[in-house]
Order: structure tokens, then C-alpha cells, then sequence
């Protein structure tokens, strides 16, 4: 890539490389450069990443308690993941997952697919909300898991004074985060407020890729909006519609941060979704080996639906 | 079709893997697999399934990841 100075890129390195570096990196093979380049990155990879993950499996097979470090480690076999799926709390816990995660999809799907499509409408100011609708999104979950914690707050709360408004229950007649069955919904509004912006976002790039053309042809064969909207809009941003289901599903299943501030699993085991048990097994009741067979486990799922993520994104590169 | 495959006379189209074996339905096989997977592991009706549905997840994933290198 030639530069407006004339220089291309690897010009340029060159010249900002210092002598004593250069002398040395002369006269190695561009193959040998390229491993002294990558080597740092893959030890950093396999230190940080391969390695805790081979610990972790390994662990799962044992009895490891990391507040007994001087006790014998005994090989249990498939003992950790027999009675993990065994277990009716630990699959309760799954099944409180699954709801969390079906309807923050579902709700992030419907508003940011809606959202998408208004703001593609290109009306007076859309830079403006674009903005600001993105703003949650950009956030830190510890920021909003506290800050929504005030929020929810009976006495002080804003969201209970503006849900008294709207209704005309008394402010202080509910509690979403201590009670069994606003809990749940209290997260999923969270969750939602601050994610929507982001599936918005990946709708709104499979609006934007739609070429005019195709909408003037249905106009010249007097398709109507609805018709144009079912027939062309729709499928052709549902790869891209695919894409943010399957990472906000990944991104949800495995939520732990918001949840941990909001409830901390609470009130009982109602919002425990499945990271939150495995912190309470990891570190509560310090059952090493079976949590890391619970997180194995958690893995396998993710990194399943992370293939089957990277075979939708190549779909949708290849359009 | 003039390309041929590695070492081989035959031409891509009239390559000897079976049909049934090629990437696209083995993978699509696979991602059912890993998706039935999830779901018993998601759903509350039957413990049996939830049971059974780490190592269907894993053949999924094992399949997928062996297929993939299939011809297409």
C-alpha cells in the first residue's frame, strides 16, 4: 500500500526500526521474522489461555479443593460430570438461564430490530438518537448493575416512581429485586436497556447492505410497504439478525457481572443462573474439581454455539 | 472443470468422496447436532435430557470440527 508520501508501509517500518534491531534482524529468513514476531503473542495465548483450560480439564477429573491445597488429589474419573448432570438444582439452575436467555433475546431482538429499522428511515436528527440509544452499550456492566441497583430502589428509585406513574400502584408497593417473581424481569430489563443498542447496531449494518435497486423494482411492480418489508427487508437482514441472536445468546449465557450486582442469585436461588452457581461451588462451598467440571461443561455449550456463530458470520461474508 | 484434486485425475466435480460426506450436510448435521445439544441442556422438562445433553453437544462438536475439513 503506497502512502501519499511514496513510501509504502514496510518502508516506512524500516525506517523507524532502530539500527541495532535491524543489524540483528538482518539476514534472517522473512519465515524466522515472522516467528520472532508471533512467538511473544503464542506463549502469552498458551499461558493465559491454553494452559488454565488443559488445568481446568484436568482438575474435572479430581477431587481438588483449592482451601485444601496440602490434601491428597484423587483421580474420581467422570464422578464431577456424573453428578453435575445428574443434579435437579444444578439443571434448575439451567433452566433459569435458559429463561434469561430466551427473553433478553427475544426483547433485544423485537427493539433493536425495530430500532434499526426507524433509524435507517433517515428522518431530522437520526445522528443524534443514534447516539444516544448507543449510549448504555458503551458502559461498564459494574457501572449499570449498581447504578440500576439505586434505580430499583423502593423509597429512592427512579423506575418505581415512573412505573407508579404509569400504573398508579404506590411507589413503594413492589420491590423488583427482592421479590420471586419481579426479580427475573428486573434483570431482564437491564440486561435489555443495555444490549438492545448493540443487536440495533448489527441490524441496522444488514439494513444499510440492502441496495436500492431492489427496493425501486418492487416499486416500479406496486409492491406495498408491508409486502417490501416481508418480502426483501426481512430476509435479507436475517443473516445479520442471526448473527447478534447468537452472540447475545453466547454473551448471555454465561452471564455472570450484572447478575451477581443486581441480585447475587437472590431472592433465593430465583435469578441463580448457571455462572452464579459455579462461583458458589468454585468459591462458596470450594468444590475445585467440580466446579471446573461445571465450567467445562459451560464451555463445551459456548464454544458449540461459537461454531455454529462462526458459520453464520461466513454466510453472511460471502453475501 | 480443469482443476483436479491433489494427486488425483479425477476433476472436483467428478471427485470420488461420497456425496452424503461432503462439508455442507455433514456440517449441517453437526450444527443440529450441537443445537439439540443446547437445548436439552436448556430445557426443563426432562432431567433424561438434560442428562444426555453435554455429550450430544460434544459428538456435535467433535463432528464439526472433523467435517469441516471435508471437500465440499
Amino acid at each position: 500500500m503506497t502512502e501519499q508520501t511514496g513510501l509504502s508501509l514496510i518502508d516506512r517500518a524500516a525506517l523507524v526500526t532502530p539500527p541495532s534491531l535491524a543489524r540483528r534482524v538482518h539476514g534472517l529468513s522473512e519465515r524466522a521474522i515472522a516467528w520472532v514476531f508471533i512467538t511473544p503473542t503464542m506463549l502469552l495465548l498458551l499461558a493465559i489461555n491454553i494452559f488454565p483450560l488443559i488445568w481446568t480439564i484436568w482438575l474435572s477429573f479430581t477431587n481438588y479443593r483449592a482451601n485444601r491445597p496440602n490434601a491428597p488429589v484423587l483421580n474420581v474419573g467422570l464422578s464431577n460430570y456424573q453428578s453435575i448432570l445428574t443434579d435437579p438444582d444444578v439443571w434448575a439452575a439451567m433452566t433459569v438461564t435458559a429463561r434469561f436467555v430466551f427473553w433478553t433475546m427475544l426483547i433485544q431482538t423485537v427493539l433493536g430490530f425495530t430500532l434499526a429499522w426507524l433509524i435507517d428511515k433517515k428522518f431530522r436528527g437520526h445522528g443524534l438518537w443514534t447516539t444516544l440509544i448507543l449510549l448504555p452499550m458503551m458502559l461498564s456492566p459494574a457501572v449499570v448493575g449498581n447504578f440500576w441497583t439505586f434505580l430499583y430502589q423502593p423509597q429512592i428509585g427512579l423506575f418505581n416512581y415512573v412505573v407508579a406513574a404509569m400504573t398508579g400502584v404506590p411507589p413503594s408497593s413492589f420491590q423488583m429485586l427482592a421479590q420471586v417473581p419481579l426479580a427475573p424481569w428486573a434483570i431482564v430489563i437491564v440486561d435489555s436497556w443495555m444490549w438492545t443498542p448493540y443487536v440495533m447496531l448489527i441490524c441496522l449494518a444488514g439494513l444499510r447492505s440492502i441496495p436500492d435497486y431492489i427496493y425501486e423494482a418492487a416499486e416500479v411492480d406496486r409492491a406495498s410497504p408491508w409486502r417490501q418489508f416481508w418480502s426483501i427487508t426481512l430476509p435479507m437482514a436475517l443473516p445479520f439478525i442471526m448473527l447478534a441472536v447468537l452472540f447475545r445468546g453466547i454473551e448471555n449465557f454465561k452471564m455472570f457481572d450484572m447478575v451477581n450486582l443486581l441480585t447475587g442469585g437472590g431472592p433465593g436461588s430465583t435469578t441463580e443462573v448457571a455462572s452464579i452457581t459455579l462461583k458458589r461451588e468454585a468459591f462458596e462451598k470450594w468444590r475445585t474439581g467440580y466446579s471446573s467440571a461445571f465450567a467445562i461443561i459451560l464451555f463445551v455449550t459456548v464454544f458449540g454455539l461459537a461454531n455454529i456463530y462462526v458459520k453464520a458470520l461466513n454466510r453472511v461474508k460471502s453475501r | 472443470m480443469s482443476r483436479m484434486i491433489q494427486g488425483h485425475s479425477l476433476p472436483i466435480g467428478r471427485s470420488r468422496w461420497p456425496r452424503l460426506l461432503r462439508r455442507g450436510p455433514m456440517e449441517s448435521l453437526a450444527t443440529a447436532l450441537i443445537v439439540a445439544g443446547v437445548l436439552m441442556l436448556l430445557q426443563p422438562f426432562a432431567l433424561v435430557l438434560y442428562t444426555y445433553s453435554f455429550v450430544t453437544t460434544l459428538i456435535g462438536i467433535v463432528m464439526f470440527t472433523i467435517v469441516s475439513k471435508f471437500p465440499d
